[in-house]
């Protein structure tokens, strides 16, 4: 029953998203076409549904080259309807690969001296055994970064995701100092190595600015695409689990699990609950683990 | 630009003489001093281009130390700011007649203060072209919007405060000072506003100044107390504390004292004003610098017992630190020679002689700023997860030289404004001294009979 209603419920999101994918070609083609229909107005048509139920004919040509383009920072504040993104991190099977940190740099253009996930080396007490636990924003529901913020460049979203507008952001950096866990960095200089043509938006976090804030942001330009966070997918290990509250399913892109099971059987917890945040990350004690704890693993995986 | 003096300046009387001279007159050391602030001020300016220009990068604030000298100099600025109130408001409330000589000088620090305050906080962001956005897209839960309202409320305040009280002086300067530049007069005559003595202005400027005397009260306790919530509405060790708003405002007063008799030694010796500010006043500041330093002390007892008592987590870290670790000589030097050692001396009669008294003034100021820094900093250096992976760099904070530079200008801003103030006008009202008490207030009470 419980998969039935999930498939059929991924296979509703699967047509949401191509409608909502088409709309934005079409919306886009009402611009371009002005220029574009003297040149042909004949060739293999194509029939979309728009997601207020419309059939619409465009030409295939035109379809094929638009890319879906980043969210503007004011769509951004909405949020994908109907979602509440959480992630669970199962603390038993990381080893510090940091492949995680790795993909989260490279998609997000970071100099590994400030990465947005970091992988600390913890140890709870004396006795006992140190862990690894990867980090990035807790993502909470009750954001001391958001409170703060003066001009409200940095928001709490619908779907649970709290993002940074660096168009909006004066860089008073007091996000960095309410954040309880260190999730925030600063764009001290300029970015290096960045791609002025891209379009910016709250969702990719690129182009980074300089004179702003940055973190974690669960990768909705990748939810929008039907894919998972880079982090989640470049583990090796499947540590990092990502999914939907509403829908009580994470994936590691390898096993879904129940998101309410895999806590109560687990014993999931959040980081310093006692704060009052209520992060959306999940972790899940390190406990019969896979690896034994290692500081060379890293080193290892790079060779 | 005729620079020639028409003729020779005649006064009145001595007290004319003794409160006037220094406009119509200036000397050399004006010119050097001026020149000095003047350089320390361009070369603020080129370090604050180089921010610009590359970015905060220049300064040592980076993830973790998020926040460096420039908001601890701000706390500080602010801090000193709140002397505007001392003695505007509660000395004045309180009748204590003698304080009435230095009421001018401390409306003049509180405003030159408050300014630079607002300026240093623009310093600080990262993105200074956006400050507009703070009123475009300002939202009312954010602590710093609550500033921003507070200390613009304070700065039209105090400047009014200061411009009320001045008006009468203005007017005699602009009727009596005749060996002054062209400029000069036009300046008194637009700043006086038509002030001529009459009754009615007079009874106007009362009650304008019963009335935002008594509002400033609140206001200056707010603006401290708001800028103690910047921090106090965090999780970090040290400012995640109830006692912070109190403990900010008991120190911002004394701070304002210790400024007051540093700035009444300078004007007493440079503008020879012996006779105005006597050897009584720096008694009677001395005296009030010890209630107001054993107010802060008990606040201090207060602000880290608790803590330190408890050794909770990183809160305990962060004791560790400053008690033992490596912020521990500045945090017993400040202790010690910026708050214990004046109280004590300050409680023998031959120390509160203008010589000493301003020393220990001095060790005061630099303690005070140097505890605003401690204040700030180490309480980010403990954040609840390790700092790991990260630069070298990042584990410290050693303030560049474009960030000292900047804040070494900030105070030479802050000394130029006050400069500049009391080189316009007389620093000592001279409409109190020529109107006895008894005669003002024979002026009202036949005003009052006038109304009725």
């Amino acid at each position: 029953m419980g998969n039935k209603n999930s498939n059929a419920s991924s296979r509703r999101n699967f047509i949401k998203k191509i409608a909502s994918g088409s709309l934005i070609t079409v919306s886009g083609l009402t611009i371009y076409s002005v220029s574009s229909c003297e040149k042909s107005t004949e060739g293999e048509k194509a029939t979309l549904l728009t997601p207020d139920g419309k059939l619409v004919q465009v030409l295939k040509s035109e379809i094929e080259s638009f890319e879906l383009l980043p969210v503007s920072p004011k769509e951004s504040r909405k949020g994908i309807p109907g979602k509440k993104f959480v992630m669970v991190v199962d603390l038993a099977k990381c080893k510090n690969a940091r492949k995680c940190v790795k993909h989260c740099d490279k998609h997000h253009n970071l100099t590994p001296d400030r990465p947005y996930i970091k992988v600390l080396e913890m140890k709870d007490n004396e006795k006992s055994a140190p862990y690894w636990m990867p980090k990035k924003c807790f993502q909470c529901d009750n954001p001391p970064c958001v409170k703060v913020c003066p001009v409200g460049a940095t928001f709490k979203r619908t779907d649970g995701i709290v993002l940074i507008d660096n168009e909006r952001c004066i860089g008073c950096r007091f996000c960095m100092a309410a954040c309880p866990y260190s999730a925030r960095i600063f764009n001290w200089a300029t970015p290096p190595n960045v791609d002025e043509d891209l379009s910016y938006s709250p969702e990719t976090s690129i182009p980074s600015k300089i004179g702003t804030v940055g973190k974690c942001d669960f990768c909705p330009d990748m939810i929008r695409k039907d894919k998972l966070p880079h982090c989640i997918t470049a583990c090796p290990n499947g540590v990092l689990y990502f999914g939907d509250e509403i829908d009580d399913t994470v994936t590691n892109g390898e096993e879904t699990l129940r998101l309410s099971t895999l806590l109560r059987e687990k014993a999931g917890y959040r980081y310093l609950e006692e704060l009052g945040t209520k992060p959306r990350v999940y972790y899940l004690p390190p406990v019969d683990r896979l690896f034994p704890f290692n500081k060379e693993n890293a080193k290892e995986e790079e060779s | 630009m005729k620079k020639s003096i028409p003729e020779k300046q005649l006064f009145n009387s001595t007290k004319e003489r003794d409160l006037l001279g220094h406009i119509v007159k200036t000397s050399i050391r004006y010119k050097i001093w001026v020149a000095i602030l003047l350089l320390f001020i361009v070369f603020g300016m080129y370090g604050y281009y180089r921010q610009i220009r590359y970015g905060l990068i220049v300064t040592a604030m980076r993830d973790y130390t998020s926040w460096g000298i420039y908001i601890s100099n701000f706390v500080f600025f602010v801090a000193v700011s709140l002397v505007g109130s001392l003695f505007s408001s509660i000395l004045k409330l309180n009748k204590n007649e003698w304080a009435k000589p230095l009421i001018r000088i401390s409306e003049i620090i509180a405003v030159a203060a408050i300014i630079c305050a607002a300026v240093i906080i623009i310093i600080d962001m990262g993105r200074p072209d956006r400050f507009i956005y703070v009123f475009k897209f300002g939202r009312i839960q954010s602590p710093i919007i609550w500033d921003v309202i507070i200390i613009s409320t304070y700065l039209v305040i105090s400047f009014i405060l200061l411009y009320i009280s001045l008006l009468p002086d203005i007017a005699i300067c602009r009727d009596r000072l005749t060996a002054i530049p062209k400029w000069k007069k036009k300046l008194y005559k637009i700043a006086a506003i038509n002030w001529s003595n009459q009754p009615e202005q007079v009874l106007i400027i009362k009650k304008i100044g019963r009335i935002l005397g008594i509002t400033v009260l609140p206001v200056a306790f707010a603006i401290h107390t708001v800028t103690s919530w910047l921090f106090a509405t965090t999780w970090r060790p040290g400012w995640d504390s109830t006692n912070l708003g109190p403990y900010f405002v008991s120190g911002a007063f004394m701070v304002g004292a210790a400024v007051i008799i540093f700035a009444m030694y300078f004007v007493r010796k440079y503008l020879n004003l012996k006779s105005y500010i006597t050897t009584t006043h720096f008694d009677h500041m001395g005296k009030l610098l010890v209630l107001l330093s054993l107010v802060y002390f008990y606040f201090n007892i207060n602000e880290y017992l608790g803590p330190a008592f408890k050794m909770v987590g990183v809160e305990g870290e962060h004791i560790t630190e400053l008690f033992v670790g490596k912020y521990a000589p500045m945090y017993w030097l400040v202790q010690i020679f910026g708050l214990v050692l004046p109280i004590v001396f300050l409680l023998f009669k031959n120390l509160r002689k203008p010589v000493p008294i301003v020393i220990i003034s001095a060790f005061v100021i630099l303690g005070a700023w140097f505890k605003r820094f401690l204040i700030v900093i180490p309480s980010l250096q403990h954040p609840y997860l390790p700092i790991q992976g990260v630069d070298e760099s990042y584990l410290h904070y050693i303030p560049t030289w474009e960030e000292w530079a900047i804040t070494m200008a900030s105070f030479a801003s802050l000394l130029l404004i006050i400069t500049i103030l009391i080189k316009l006008f007389p620093v000592i009202p001279i409409q109190e001294l020529e109107n006895p008490i008894e005669e003002t207030s024979n002026e009202s009470k036949k005003l009052k009979n006038e109304i009725h």
